[in-house]
């Protein structure tokens, strides 16, 4: 098509009809959309201690490990391991097998056990390199159909593991952008020649238009309140129940795979405050994207990963240092949950990564590779090649349902 | 020395103001850092011993509270614990506030940029009641001062500050074999891995596992005292000797020096002065810089032990900081900054505004640009990549910014054809002249100028 779809858009929303049930826009907007299945994957930042989240109660070991830590309450999940109890709002999903978990994972990073290092490993899927973007994103360049829409990173940031050279889209939920018709037609003027500015606004008008927002403010006034109605968007502490509702939202619609980030694992310190705060958080945002994603649950897998687990010793401060092993979150409607998935490795000191972390005993990629392959019907030898190269699929077990 | 005035002020500075004269010439810059730091003097940012007694004065209402629960005291307490929050928001305000006005005031804006790299570095984040608005002192106490020092006395200060032995958990760290040890007190590693890491040798460098052990095991005994000021408690520290690097620090008793050793030690490394080097380039000159930059600093750094000014002078002095070609785009702050200073806004407004307006003109909009000021995600601060601030909502946020909050800050706006002149001087385009010519209103036209790639870049 000749014509750029912005350009189409803003013309149709010219005349005045509601976008998502334009008839006339409605086969252009959907007609290609690559599938009915959908994937979110929350990146959770700071190394999310797994032997806390989904605790071995059933391991001798884990008592003299973790003294203060492992002494509260949690919820029975299988006989061996108990849910942390924050998370027990989970347990209905759990018990209808829409909530597993892989334990003992971690990308094939090792030894330096920095966050940053860590988060772009993860997020990069490569095992070892970067420059080549997101395992989403090399997804989405093998997903037919694909547009920018398809692929979702959501929040202030845009997100390393949704970027790379398929187009993909970047919002936050409480950003608008209003401008008169004469300031629109003079702002791309002044953004014709630098095509990294270019690009976002074209983008932002696009977003805009197609969340049906009004784009237009005619008087200073009308414009002065969009920026005040974002900075009202932006307060309040429920920040992560935004992203989710907004995720929900945009797969309801064209939307495919979303990504968005929960911050705060870091847990050197009282960990048990900072493990039940950001746990409640994962969890209502899991309940919200349930919610949100009405019937469309049923296709959903969303994945909660993190760049590495904590130490199985608890610290000298009631908290963990950053360590190798960790945890993933698998929930929807289309995973097959009930179970902690994942070769146990034991908490003996000899079976400990360096006499201190939980080993590894699976690549987190294969589960994610799993759940793309059993999602999208995506070739295995694809997967490990170029989704996740060096990884084997074998190592973990199909965990779609 | 391909020197030009518009690059001087827009790369190295804080903007182009209606109020300052061109930039003379490259030594104009450093002579910033020599010359008394007045912006400083005229807009004062309070230091961490007024944070520390206000710490105290809320600890104490909030005992008073707890222990007199549904009297009159218990009332009149909480009464003062909410007045002590209310303080501690407008003196946040007030410190955002005057880091724009001192970057509006000063002359050429250098050591304001080069505070907002280091605080950067360096970066904190406030825990705890009160003290979580605290971010401010650590700069006011450990960065600035030492801007134009060396280093290692940047390192000590930075390291050794209340602020960041809270932020990454020093101040709860004893040895495992020391006195302190008790349920809730043992080691933590927290701070020495991010030393090693962020501070000084990057995460490439050939350091190991051992090294952050030993390394966390000589941090102990760094903690707080008295209105959480910095203190040495000689009773947390593992006893004996331990090997950083390979080299042995400390001995029977326990003693702060040896924590100033290894900071010395590390502070003039080759892979700190690689690390330092490399940060400065990426900030200033380019998300890639090239070897040569690279390396030239870092020579220089580690000829002159990290002696700073020397270390800025090499950057200043390479021809890559001059490539006309604006590489970088200004991160929120820097873009808010270098728009007042070319509106020049009446500054008793910006002083006269309380945190409610700040936040709402100021704070809120940049947390929508991608940068909550004061709270970054992590220790590794902000994101350098023209990528991560170029996003469609960053920029959205930008442009909803630039059309609306000049004129709350200056009713009076110049003509934007005028304005265009003062913000952009030689970055001037067709393109931004035919929109400061074309644009319907004033507010719009400045918005336009501001919102343009020409003024976000530098």
């Amino acid at each position: 098509m000749v014509v750029s779809r912005r350009k189409f858009l803003t013309r149709a929303a010219g005349y005045g009809c509601s976008l998502a049930a334009s008839p006339l826009i409605t086969p252009i907007t959907f007609a290609s959309a690559p599938g009915d299945v959908r994937l979110v994957v929350i990146i959770l930042r700071g190394g999310m201690d797994g032997l806390d989240m989904v605790r071995p109660y059933g391991d001798p070991n884990l008592r003299a490990l973790r003294p203060t830590l492992a002494a509260s309450a949690s919820v029975d999940l299988d006989g061996f391991f108990g849910l942390h109890e924050a998370a027990s709002p989970l347990m209905p999903l759990w018990q209808s097998g829409e909530l597993g978990f892989a334990h003992a994972v971690s990308t094939p990073y090792r030894d330096k056990r920095s966050h940053f290092d860590g988060q772009d490993l993860l997020e990069a899927g490569t095992g070892s390199s970067l420059g080549q973007g997101g395992w989403l994103n090399r997804l989405l360049q093998r997903m037919p159909g694909a547009r920018a829409q398809t692929g979702f990173s959501i929040g202030a940031e845009a997100m390393l593991v949704m970027s790379g050279n398929a187009p993909v889209s970047n919002w936050s939920p409480e950003t608008e952008l209003r401008l008169s018709e004469p300031s629109r037609r003079l702002l791309e003027v002044v953004y014709h020649d630098d095509p990294v500015f270019r690009d976002a606004l074209d983008e932002a008008m696009d977003l805009t238009q197609i969340m049906n927002r009004d784009a237009v403010a005619d008087s200073y006034a009308e414009a002065l309140n969009t920026m005040e109605s974002m900075v009202e968007g932006s307060r309040g502490g429920d920040g992560h129940l935004r992203l989710a509702q907004f995720a929900a939202e945009r797969l309801r619609a064209e939307t495919r795979i979303a990504a968005f980030s929960l911050s705060g694992w870091d847990t050197h310190q009282n960990q048990a405050r900072g493990m039940r705060r950001n746990t409640t958080q994962l969890t209502d945002v899991i309940l919200t994207l349930r919610e949100g994603l009405g019937a469309d649950w049923s296709k959903t897998a969303v994945l909660a990963m993190t760049e590495f687990g904590r130490t199985a010793r608890e610290n000298g401060t009631r908290g963990t240092d950053h360590g190798t092993g960790g945890l993933m979150f698998m929930a929807g409607g289309a995973v097959r949950g009930g179970q902690v998935y994942g070769g146990w490795p034991g908490l003996d000191e000899g079976a400990l990564y360096q006499g201190r972390d939980l080993m590894p005993t699976t690549d987190i990629r294969a589960y994610a590779g799993q759940v793309i392959s059993g999602l999208f019907g995506l070739e295995r030898s694809q997967i490990e090649s170029s989704i996740f190269p060096g990884v084997d699929l074998t190592t973990a077990p199909g965990v779609i349902a | 020395m391909p020197f030009d005035p518009n690059i001087a002020a827009i790369r190295f500075g804080t903007g182009l103001s209606p109020n300052v004269s061109p930039i003379s010439g490259m030594s104009a810059i450093l002579d910033e850092l020599s010359d008394g730091d007045a912006p400083a003097a005229q807009f004062p940012i309070r230091d961490f011993a007024q944070w520390g007694r206000q710490f105290r004065l809320h600890r104490e209402a909030r005992s008073l509270e707890r222990a007199n629960r549904g009297t009159e005291t218990g009332q009149a307490a909480r009464q003062e614990i909410r007045a002590i929050r209310r303080e501690t928001r407008e003196w946040q305000a007030e410190a955002l506030r005057h880091s724009l006005l001192r970057a509006i005031q000063a002359p050429v804006g250098f050591r304001e940029r080069l505070e907002w790299f280091w605080a950067d570095h360096f970066t904190v984040r406030g825990q705890g009641p009160v003290l979580r608005e605290a971010v401010s002192s650590f700069v006011a106490d450990a960065i600035r001062p030492n801007i134009s020092g060396s280093f290692a006395d940047m390192l000590k200060a930075a390291v050794t500050h209340p602020m960041m032995l809270r932020y990454l958990n020093q101040t709860s760290s004893v040895g495992p074999n020391s006195n302190a040890v008790r349920p809730g007190r043992g080691l933590n590693e927290n701070l020495a891995r991010e030393v090693l890491e962020l501070h000084t040798l990057g995460v490439d460098a050939p350091y190991r596992q051992g090294d952050v052990t030993e390394f966390a095991l000589l941090l102990t005994g760094l903690g707080t005292g008295v209105e959480q000021s910095f203190r040495f408690h000689p009773s947390f520290a593992e006893p004996g000797a331990e090997v950083v690097l390979g080299s042995a620090y400390g001995g029977e008793t326990a003693d702060v020096n040896d924590i100033y050793a290894v900071l010395d030690d590390l502070s003039i490394y080759p892979a700190t002065a690689r690390h330092i080097a490399r940060k400065l380039a990426v900030h200033f000159v380019s998300d890639s810089p090239s070897e040569a930059l690279v390396s030239y600093i870092a020579d220089r750094f580690f000829v002159t032990n990290g002696d700073l000014p020397d270390v800025y002078e090499a950057l200043l002095s390479h021809p890559d900081a001059w490539n006309p070609e604006a590489q970088k785009v200004k991160r929120p702050l820097e873009f808010v900054a270098s728009a007042l200073r070319a509106l020049h806004p009446d500054t008793s407004r910006l002083l006269r505004a309380d945190a409610a307006k700040t936040r709402q003109y100021i704070w809120a909009p940049m947390q929508l640009m991608g940068q909550a000021w004061e709270y970054p995600n992590g220790p590794d601060g902000w994101p350098e990549s023209v990528s991560a601030w170029t996003t469609p909502q960053g920029i959205a946020a930008r442009i909803q910014w630039a059309i609306t909050i000049p004129r709350v800050l200056k009713p009076d706006l110049p003509d934007p054809r005028a304005f265009a002149e003062t913000a952009l001087g030689s970055q001037m385009n067709s393109a931004v002249r035919f929109a400061a010519e074309g644009a319907q209103t004033k507010w719009e036209g400045v918005g336009l100028i501001l919102a343009s790639p020409s003024f976000q870049r530098r």
